[in-house]
């Protein structure tokens, strides 16, 4: 059953440097996984804890954060904050009984559209692993 | 203003057990300052509940609301149609909103979603600390605008005490002592001098240790 599993990752992305890798990737004709739906924010620190959860509740088996990388966010601590508040939600999900594996965060650059790929295919692998998230879940909502 | 903090999620889970219809409420004053009872950490909190809810197969109806002000009643009336169609109420405004919120709706019950902490300040984004003790009988012309009811570890008028290491508290480096800051500041005053009388007994009874306190002002009464 697991085998046939295919994920529903959210990955936001910044604006900034992980959405130019992101369609870079899709200009090279590099292949990510389809499991992934991108969601551009203008700066990684503005997705909140709601946003996540909210993911998650509506039927995401994975969510992944992508901001630019440490010392080049476009506000300044932007992508610090999101790494703080990844492991804050990573506390709320470990209070549901939800793996910690499903919240993710990276930092990449507006050039990175081989590592861009890489990690969605390593994302998808780790929540395809997971199963499931373990919520009734209709993804046809998304 | 009064800092709250969030009651752990599985205090709150067993709190509201056997309620399948919630209202959320949240207040918009002191608790949202420390992201412990606005709208968002409503959202937040509901947020999760569903999805626990979700995993152990129970249905569970959440309504999320916040108000401006949870301790006057004159706010309270906005929400009357949703309390009256829910099965509890999880507040999430301090100890007096809770008890606001049970006089209003004395047929409802009412639950606390967070720990009223202490009135303070904001030093930062996400620190919080205690700045008044509510002790009834201000002593802040006389320490330099520095509290040594609240801030001092023994609550000490007459300190510092011995235990005073390097500026800081002998419970621990991290904790400054208060009469060493009230020293440096009454010195860059040049009020010094202000320490030279010794404060006399303090008078307990109008901090709370004279039973509920109440304010009356005749003027203003109806």
């Amino acid at each position: 059953m697991k085998g046939k599993f295919e994920p529903l990752i959210i990955a936001f992305c910044c604006n900034y440097c992980p959405s130019c890798s992101a369609d870079l990737a899709e200009s090279a004709k590099l292949q990510y996984p389809p499991n992934i739906r991108i969601i551009k924010v203008p700066c990684i620190g503005a997705v909140g804890t709601i946003h996540i959860l909210k993911a998650l509740e509506n039927g995401a088996d994975g969510v992944c954060l992508m901001g630019c990388l440490e010392g080049n966010c476009e506000y300044s601590t932007g992508n610090f904050r999101a790494r703080k508040r990844v492991q804050y939600v990573k506390k709320l999900l470990g209070k549901l009984s939800i793996e910690k594996e499903r919240l993710e965060i990276y930092n990449l650059s507006a050039a990175e559209a081989h590592r861009f790929c890489k990690l969605a295919g390593e994302v998808t692998e780790t929540v395809r692993t997971l199963g499931p998230i373990p919520l009734k879940i209709d993804n046809s909502k998304i | 203003m009064i800092v709250g903090q969030q009651k752990d999620f599985d205090e709150i889970k067993k709190m509201i057990t056997g309620y399948s219809r919630l209202l959320v409420l949240g207040c918009q004053t002191c608790v949202a300052v420390s992201f412990a009872g606005g709208m968002r950490e409503v959202e937040i909190l509901a947020s999760m509940i569903r999805m626990d809810r979700k995993m152990a197969g129970q249905d569970v109806e959440i309504v999320e609301e916040a108000i401006l002000r949870q301790c006057d009643f004159e706010f309270l009336d906005s929400v009357k149609d949703l309390v009256a169609d829910c099965d509890v109420v999880l507040s999430l405004a301090c100890g007096v909103g809770v008890q606001a919120m049970a006089e209003r709706y004395p047929d409802k019950v009412i639950l606390p979603g967070l720990n009223t902490t202490f009135m303070g300040l904001t030093e930062e984004m996400g620190v919080w600390s205690e700045r008044c003790a509510g002790c009834g009988d201000c002593v802040l012309d006389r320490t330099g605008g520095l509290c040594p009811i609240a801030r001092c570890s023994k609550g000490l008028l007459n300190g510092p005490c011995g235990g005073s290491i390097n500026g800081k508290c002998e419970i621990s480096p991290d904790v400054d002592c208060v009469w060493q800051l009230i020293i440096d500041r009454l010195k860059a005053l040049n009020q010094l001098e202000k320490l030279e009388e010794i404060f006399p007994i303090k008078d307990w009874s109008v901090s709370g240790h004279g039973g509920t306190r109440k304010i009356v002002r005749e003027d203003l009464t109806a």
